[in-house]
């Protein structure tokens, strides 16, 4: 079957970027590490953008590069679109001070 | 290959042999303007200050404008003010002599007697040190001599996929060749400032690495706002990147993986070779200002959405994160990192393309910004105009 093309920056990663277009009901095989991971894609992805490879409940950290990206605002469902509507900067917030 | 460059009396050395014409105030930037006009060839630099600044601020303004009038790249400056201005003409004249540039000339618009008349004696001047630049010939010169300048901007989430480790890839190898380059963008690194401080030479430069961060976000948590909006902006966003934090971790990458000598603040110039961060926002031209002030003599900028700008003194190398937005803005792209994205090409292909680039860059082959005019300049100020 044919696989959109995305990457997983590091194998601590639960998100994995899409270096093309992928429809919603795309499937994407991606690699993490070791492991060859498989996902459906819930929504319209953007070139570049992000999406869950797993389940991230609502203020779990959110990981790209290995490194923490932000917290999720929502529950997040894997092949769901990762963006601002869904994740939370965790810096310079001053309106939370 | 070899280096050819311009050594210049004080032991520093420049890639252009440029006549620069430079505003001290907003009020002499017309006949700045009207100077370079004349002489078609020379550079004018204008901006909106000069005045009513104070302490840290006006030092900062200053210091900027005199990284400028002695830079290496510069052959001879012109200084125009106005005569009546706080950032006066003839102290920036004197300070740039002092810092080794032997061809300063100043107008003072009061003096002379109003536009017309400073601006045929500037252009004298100016038509005078465009004839002695034609003749100062192109010399070898050593890697050891240059200062590369790092930047980002208009990013994207391929940045930290292909143009920004590319960009580090070269940078490493600069630092390895005894060069020196600047990573700065000090908004941009909120989230991956451990990364770099746990690549400093010692204990100092650590801690200096969370103050300067540390120092940066207490000013915005200080305006009660959220970054988001600023930082990323819009265009970063629609480009797929989330939070300051996923951009920063992309932006870091432009400084390899090399050690971390030291850090500096804006517009200062390095004391140490190697690595070397600059305290600058994440504005590209308030940035790269800083890094050339500092004495960058080379830039690279990496663009995911893709952008224009140059500097009037240093040549500026764009890096383009997509093939997208490559042929899309082709007018303004130098390089394509984008057959990375793709597979086509590996961080360390591209990252030798681009020191190939760099090296004819520097000896002469002039960038996409350079041809096309692109002059753009702001300092970044840290007080109130008072």
């Amino acid at each position: 079957m044919l696989s959109y093309k995305a990457v997983m920056m590091s194998g601590r990663d639960n998100v994995a970027t899409a270096l093309e277009e992928i429809p919603a009901g795309g499937r994407v095989s991606v690699r993490k590490g070791e492991e060859q991971l498989g996902v459906e894609i819930k929504e319209h992805i953007p070139f570049g953008h992000k999406f869950a490879m797993e389940p991230i409940a609502a203020g779990t950290k959110v990981m790209k590069y290995g490194q923490v990206i932000g917290a999720a605002s929502q529950d997040i469902e894997p092949g769901r679109h990762v963006h601002t509507h869904n994740v939370e900067s965790l810096r310079g917030r001053g309106d939370k001070q | 290959m070899k280096l050819m460059g311009y050594k210049r009396a004080n032991g520093t050395v420049g890639v252009r042999n440029h006549v620069l014409i430079l505003s001290t105030i907003v009020c002499a930037n017309h006949v700045a303007a009207g100077i370079e006009k004349q002489v078609p060839g020379s550079v004018s630099v204008t901006h909106q200050h000069g005045c009513a600044h104070v302490g840290a601020d006006y030092e900062q303004v200053l210091r900027t404008l005199v990284g400028f009038a002695a830079h290496p790249n510069v052959y001879a400056t012109l200084v125009v003010g106005l005569g009546c201005e706080e950032v006066e003409a003839e102290k920036v004249a004197e300070a740039a002599r002092k810092a080794g540039q032997q061809n300063v000339a100043v107008i003072i618009i009061q003096k002379e007697g109003g536009t017309l008349k400073a601006i045929a004696k500037g252009a004298g001047y100016a038509r005078e040190f465009m004839s002695q630049a034609s003749q100062v010939a192109r010399e070898e010169i050593r890697m050891e001599d240059i200062i590369l300048a790092t930047e980002c901007g208009g990013s994207d989430a391929c940045s930290g996929l292909s143009a920004n480790p590319s960009l580090g890839y070269c940078s490493d190898k600069m630092v390895e060749l005894g060069g020196t380059a600047i990573l700065a963008e000090t908004t941009e690194l909120f989230g991956a400032e451990h990364l770099l401080a746990d690549r400093a030479a010692d204990e100092t430069v650590r801690k200096r690495v969370y103050e300067v961060i540390n120092r940066m976000e207490k000013k915005i948590l200080d305006m009660g706002v959220d970054l988001r909006g600023a930082q990323p902006s819009p265009g970063n966003m629609e480009g797929g990147i989330t939070t300051i934090e996923e951009k920063s971790l992309g932006c870091v990458y432009k400084g390899g993986e090399s050690t971390l000598q030291e850090v500096i603040d804006y517009a200062y110039k390095p004391t140490k070779k190697g690595l070397v961060w600059m305290d600058t926002p994440g504005h590209d031209i308030e940035q790269l200002v800083g890094m050339v002030a500092g004495g960058a003599q080379v830039v690279i900028f990496t663009t995911g959405r893709g952008t224009p700008t140059g500097s009037p003194i240093a040549p500026v190398i764009k890096v383009a994160t997509n093939t997208y937005t490559y042929e899309n803005m082709i007018d303004n792209m130098d390089v394509n990192a984008g057959m990375i994205v793709t597979g086509d090409e590996t961080i360390a292909e591209v990252g030798e393309r681009l020191f190939t680039e760099m090296v004819e860059v520097m000896n002469g082959k002039l960038t996409k910004a350079e041809i096309l005019g692109h002059h753009e300049f702001g300092i970044n100020r840290i007080g109130p105009t008072v």
